[in-house]
């Protein structure tokens, strides 16, 4: 699993890629709390180029969302993979999170 | 019949060794990738919850996954020698509510046509699902 930041101006991007389980959503969250913790207006995760996503890696982005939303900030989801967005199916939580086709999308009104 | 057994230690790192075996049979039952996918997160969060609840936390100790292809239904035994787990603790929570965490034994039961926790009265705790195979796959 990989992870990394760019800041957008008025958005932080968190690339993730690769398989996100119980090794290594940790690491996610650490990223998103380090933030969330700096309270910036908007997260966009990009899902785009992860092969597997399990209930830690799930658990993590509702973290990510609750914290966010607490202080009025965004956090939005991009570019799920059929193979993911079936876990957030399995999960309920398609209806709970802003989800993107692609980043470009999830940017906007930002 | 097809089957593999492998034994992995209670590491995290080393889940994505079970869910490449766990895939291999999938495919060779025929499965849909989308089953397939589905079986494979089954299968993980079964093995996470051991070395959450069982061995809690301990990343040495042996977990074995054994799984097989049979009349149509495909097998799975994940045996642990952690801590015992009571069958009537290990119940999905409700979605309804929306919270990290609790999701995995959700998962497992959502996916898996049979869930049972076999108790033989030695240490650990004996896990066994079952997915049946929809039709047009190889049985």
């Amino acid at each position: 699993m990989e992870i990394e930041t760019e800041d957008l101006g008025n958005a932080f991007l968190v690339r993730v890629s690769g398989e996100v389980d119980m090794s290594n959503s940790p690491i996610v969250r650490e990223t998103l709390i380090g933030l969330i913790g700096e309270k910036v207006p908007a997260i966009v995760v990009d899902l785009g180029e992860v092969s597997y996503m399990d209930s830690s890696g799930i658990a993590t982005l509702v973290e990510g969302l609750q914290e966010t939303m607490a202080y009025g900030g965004k956090f939005r989801i991009a570019a799920l993979t059929p193979k993911v967005m079936q876990v957030f199916e399995l999960a309920r939580l398609t209806d709970v999170f802003d989800i993107f086709a692609d980043v470009g999308e999830a940017k906007e009104g930002l | 019949m097809s089957r593999f057994q492998i034994e992995i230690p209670s590491d995290p790192a080393c889940l994505r060794i079970i869910r490449s075996s766990v895939e291999s049979i999938c495919s060779m039952a025929g499965m849909d990738e989308n089953d397939s996918c589905k079986v494979v997160l089954a299968v993980d969060e079964a093995c996470s919850n051991i070395i959450r609840h069982s061995y809690e936390g301990a990343t040495d100790k042996p977990i074995i996954c054994e799984g097989r292809l049979e009349s149509g239904t495909l097998f799975f035994t994940l045996r642990d020698f952690g801590k015992k787990v009571d069958p009537s603790e290990i119940q999905p929570r409700e979605l309804s509510e929306v919270r990290p965490g609790g999701l995995g034994v959700h998962f497992i039961r959502e996916v898996m046509d049979s869930v049972v926790f076999e108790d033989h009265g030695e240490e650990g705790t004996c896990l066994l699902l079952e997915k049946r195979i929809s039709s047009g796959a190889q049985a």
